[in-house]
């Protein structure tokens, strides 16, 4: 049994410091006077004021969270009214949209990023030629940037929606829709009142996993992106120059501020876990 | 456990992006520029920019320096969104489809010449850019762009190889470009990530012209640099700075003025300027065609040739400026550098990249492709066998799964 | 649901949008793929392709290495952490996610720093003066990588799938006098290999259309698919039919290796 249980622990003693040795590293040469990646110079806080006063990488911030929001909002919109709609369709029509409806997760980013790319091109050639006999001169009707990477970026995070709202509606209770029904509302009354409070927790958390692709997504955006640059784009520009350690200073704090809220969220967890025991509890010492 | 994670990073981050950037740092001396130019036109006006440039190629505040764009924005008023592109090559396809939206590109000169010949630079209206004059006659009236009606020149220099003095042994300096090709420095060699500085280098080791006049030069080109890869670490651009810095290679062709800031980096490096000459360069400021706000665009131009504008760059990046107030402003160390400012004989020696034609331009580009998909080792049999392999393997899947269907029937 | 046939109009926004953004594209990537630049039906571009096979095989090879490898580490892991006890497994299941959720490059380019001739590695082994190992810029590097980065989509599935193995159906084979590697070979993989081919789906797929790994660790000589295709699109190479018939021969090797892990529509859904 010892045995067991000090192999068990060095695989994850093992498997734990690879996946965090990098990261460890990162972090602590984020205090690096130098800009030395590998030597030590001494401690300093000065990446993190460069990393607060550069601009690029601010605004770049900015941008994620605003298309990261629109298009999760978006998508969960379109998507839940999809799901819906696909609950209702026949067999044939479910298997053909649904399967459609993988390819976005299936394909490789690069595909996705790619085919977009070239649908946006030939649609801007297409409108621009037909804009230009319209009005006569030379016009381009549209650019790469928000627009583009929004519609990107809600197309990959569909699919995410309707996987997650999906199965939540097939599961649902057909009665109590009838019963709404029976008692005066009407078809969209009881869909308001009765079906959506219980896709409630499905859609909030659709929403959540399109905002976290949103987030994190560098592939698509770095082909349907423009002008515009997203956080991850900023990043990997960063990357193709003089190597800054402010990088490292991000790093450090995007990996605080997420285990920060991992720690966080699961002491709300614990603790709401803990109350409903103990109502639970309470509820058995009654009866 | 996730929703609530998420929902908690959500209101976290909003919290933390909201106090956005307004750090306009204090303290910053005001840029003097010429009299006579009203750079308050677009005061208020709400104009954004987009410049385009190649990194570390702008003064950016750090070490001291002015930083460029934000004096540029707090005289004018004008948000400038500044990003970065790595080669001309990816300049040129990103415009091409569709990042129209930029404003200021700032490509080289033969990219110049075949972005006129495609018609998609804007003429620039020189009256906008009073300061177009102070650019010196030698950096003027280009063959690229004969008569200056698409670009106001931002610098020049020459490609040298930069070499580490402590991992080198300058004996071997005497082989010209050759030594890039040298086994004894195998593994420890960087290599330029793009076509035309790549096929240049190869064709003056062939004793050809930089420009390629032939598809048969470039086949022999990219030979010589199929060669070459066994002993290239990587293909790079701008991180060839680190690695320079780090110690990690020995040899690199590079530019002249980004091997100054080098050497400033990491003094044992050295810079060499083999005798067969290299590639004269110009970089120069456009407008590509489309653009929004072009007045504002000339007006960025006209900033950028001021001459503390001009001199903070030079003294930066320090490339060559061709400002003709610019040279005499400079540190000695850089006036005097004889790979900055050459002397006749070298610049005799130096040839500039010509407009190839739409063929070769093509063949150019597959070229290049091979070259960097190119491997030694062969294995040409590898894929038809995995293919192969692939197509037994989901075989097998499909009949699996119909065993279980039949099993399932059963 | 019983609603009413009038809800499925409720899908048409999002089948409106998935013709436009997800059925024409391909169909435009395959319009590429078959044309020359002037717009003529060609063969030309498939038949080119045949001078990159090296970078194919590399990429399949490289990718099936990194997949196995992920494999092999994963299992035992997913294992131990599907029998400890509730609470521990929650705790240890999010520490073992949360690299995944750092930025990708931010990652990836970690590594750069760790793996270089003057890296920390490096150094530390010279402490011991063991001699630089060269292990940036070589395949192993990007082996690495991919692993690093894609080690959680393989623990995920099976976790997940692990979970819900009962443990008495172990102790039954062990009480009938099966040894471990028994255990291991007819109980344990047949019963988690809906996890097992879902797991080899998640990493096999991003590892073989990467670009930014190769980029980083691989230096120039480990070009993948994924550096070809971006070098036609937005580098050096301009050539988008030449990029688009890449697209589809990786679209295609895709397509293949999905059919044999034939990986069903609630498992898909689970993950996701």
């Amino acid at each position: 049994m010892k045995k067991r249980r000090a192999l068990s622990t060095a695989c994850f003693v093992l498997v734990f410091s690879f996946l965090y040795l990098p990261i460890a590293v990162l972090i602590a040469f984020s205090f690096n006077e130098s800009k030395s990646r590998s030597v030590w110079g001494g401690f300093s806080l000065k990446w993190y004021e460069n990393l607060f006063r550069n601009e690029m990488v601010l605004k770049s911030f900015a941008v994620s969270l605003v298309i990261a929001a629109a298009a999760a909002t978006v998508a969960t919109v379109v998507g839940t009214m999809a799901a819906i709609g696909i609950n209702s369709m026949g067999r044939r029509a479910r298997g053909a949209v649904m399967a459609v409806s993988y390819v976005p997760v299936i394909n490789p980013e690069i595909i996705t990023g790619v085919s977009l790319m070239l649908l946006f091109v030939v649609m801007r050639t297409g409108a621009g030629s037909a804009l230009s006999r319209l009005l006569g001169r030379e016009t381009q009707p549209f650019g790469f940037g928000l627009g583009t990477l929004l519609i990107a970026h809600i197309t990959f995070c569909l699919p995410y929606v309707i996987f997650n709202v999906g199965p939540k509606l097939r599961q649902l209770d057909p009665a109590i829709y009838d019963a709404a029904l029976d008692l005066g509302c009407s078809p969209l009354q009881a869909f308001f009142k009765v079906v959506l409070p219980q896709l409630a927790p499905a859609i909030l958390s659709a929403f959540l996993i399109s905002l976290t692709y949103s987030i994190d997504d560098f592939i698509i955006s770095y082909f349907t992106s423009g002008t515009v640059q997203t956080l991850p784009i900023a990043i990997y520009s960063m990357t193709k120059k003089k190597v800054s350690p402010e990088i490292n200073a991000l790093s450090a704090i995007l990996f605080t501020g997420i285990l920060a809220i991992i720690l966080l969220s699961n002491a709300v967890d614990s603790t709401r876990e803990r109350r409903l025991r103990r109502a639970a509890r309470k509820e058995e010492g009654k009866a | 456990m996730k929703k609530r994670l998420l929902c908690l990073l959500l209101a976290a981050v909003l919290a933390a992006g909201l106090p956005a950037p307004a750090a306009f740092a204090e303290g910053e001396d005001a840029v003097a520029v010429a009299p006579g130019y009203d750079y308050t036109r677009f005061q208020g006006a709400g104009v954004t920019l987009n410049v385009y440039n190649w990194g570390e190629y702008i003064a950016n505040g750090t070490d001291g320096s002015l930083d460029v764009v934000r004096a540029f924005e707090r005289l004018t008023g004008i948000r400038v969104n500044y990003t970065t592109y790595d080669t001309n090559e990816s300049l040129y396809a990103k415009l091409k489809s569709g990042g129209g939206d930029y404003d200021v590109i700032i490509p080289s000169d033969y990219m110049i010449g075949k972005m006129i010949a495609e018609g998609m630079l804007e003429e620039l209206n020189l009256e906008n850019i009073p300061n177009a004059a102070r650019i010196g006659e030698s950096y003027r009236s280009r063959p690229f762009d004969p008569d200056d009606r698409y670009s106001v020149a931002y610098t020049w220099g020459l490609v040298c190889i930069v070499y580490n003095t402590a991992m080198v042994d300058e004996a071997d300096l005497a082989q010209g470009w050759g030594i890039l090709w040298d086994e004894k420095y195998a593994g420890q060699i960087l290599m330029f990530n793009n076509s035309r500085d790549a096929f240049a280098i190869a064709g003056k080791l062939l004793g050809n012209s930089i420009n390629p006049r032939s598809e048969q030069d470039i086949a022999q080109a990219a030979e010589k640099l199929k060669e070459q890869k066994s002993v290239v670490q990587s293909y790079v651009m701008d991180e060839v700075f680190d690695k320079m810095s780090g110690g990690e290679a020995a040899l690199a062709p590079y530019y002249v003025g980004d091997g100054v800031t080098m050497m400033a980096d990491n003094p044992d490096l050295a810079l060499f300027l083999p005798e067969e000459g290299t590639n004269l360069y110009l970089d120069a400021m456009c407008i590509p065609k489309g653009c929004r706000n072009k007045e504002a665009a000339e007006m960025f131009i006209n900033f950028m040739c001021e001459t503390e504008v001009a001199l903070a760059n030079a003294e930066y990046i320090c490339y060559s400026s061709p400002v003709t107030d610019v040279p005499p402003l400079l540190d000695a160390a850089l006036r005097d550098n004889e790979l900055m400012y050459p002397d006749e004989a070298m610049l005799a020696r130096c040839e500039t990249m010509a407009v190839l034609p739409e063929a070769l331009n093509s063949a150019m580009d597959k070229a290049w492709s091979d070259v960097r998909s190119y491997d030694a080792s062969g294995g040409g049999w590898v894929m038809p066998l995995l293919l192969a392999a692939m197509l037994a393997l989901s075989a097998i899947g499909y009949w699996r799964k119909a065993a279980r269907r039949r099993k399932n029937q059963l | 649901m019983p609603m009413k046939k009038k809800t499925v109009w409720a899908a048409s926004p999002y089948l409106v949008w998935m013709a436009v953004f997800i059925a024409a594209p391909l169909a435009i990537v395959l319009y590429f793929a078959f044309t020359d630049k002037a717009g003529r039906f060609t063969l030309a571009n498939i038949m080119g392709l045949g001078a990159y096979t090296t970078v194919f095989s590399r990429s399949i090879v490289l990718a099936a290495v990194a997949t196995a490898v992920c494999l092999v580490i994963a299992f035992p892991i997913s294992y131990l952490l599907s029998r400890m006890r509730p609470a521990r497994q929650r705790m240890m299941q999010m520490l073992l996610m949360l690299p995944m959720w750092m930025n990708f490059l931010l990652r990836t380019y970690a590594w750069m720093s760790l793996l270089e001739l003057n890296g920390l590695i490096n150094r530390f082994l010279g402490l011991f003066g063991i001699g630089p190992l060269h292990m940036i810029n070589t395949s192993g590097a990007v082996v690495l990588g991919m692993v690093y980065n894609y080690l959680p989509y393989m623990i995920l599935p099976l976790y997940t799938i692990m979970v819900k193995i009962d443990g008495s159906v172990i102790e039954a084979a062990q009480d009938l006098g099966a040894n471990a590697f028994m255990v291991l070979t007819r109980v344990l993989i047949p019963l988690s290999m809906p996890g097992i081919t879902t797991g080899i789906t998640m990493v096999f797929v991003p590892s073989i259309s990467t670009f930014i790994i190769s980029r980083m660790l691989g230096g120039g000589s480990n070009l993948l698919i994924g550096d070809l295709i971006e070098l036609q699109f937005l580098g050096n190479s301009y050539n988008y039919n030449l990029g688009s018939a890449m697209s589809v021969m990786l679209m295609v090797i895709v397509l293949l290796c999905m059919s044999f892990t034939t990986a069903d529509t609630e498992e898909m859904e689970a993950m996701v």
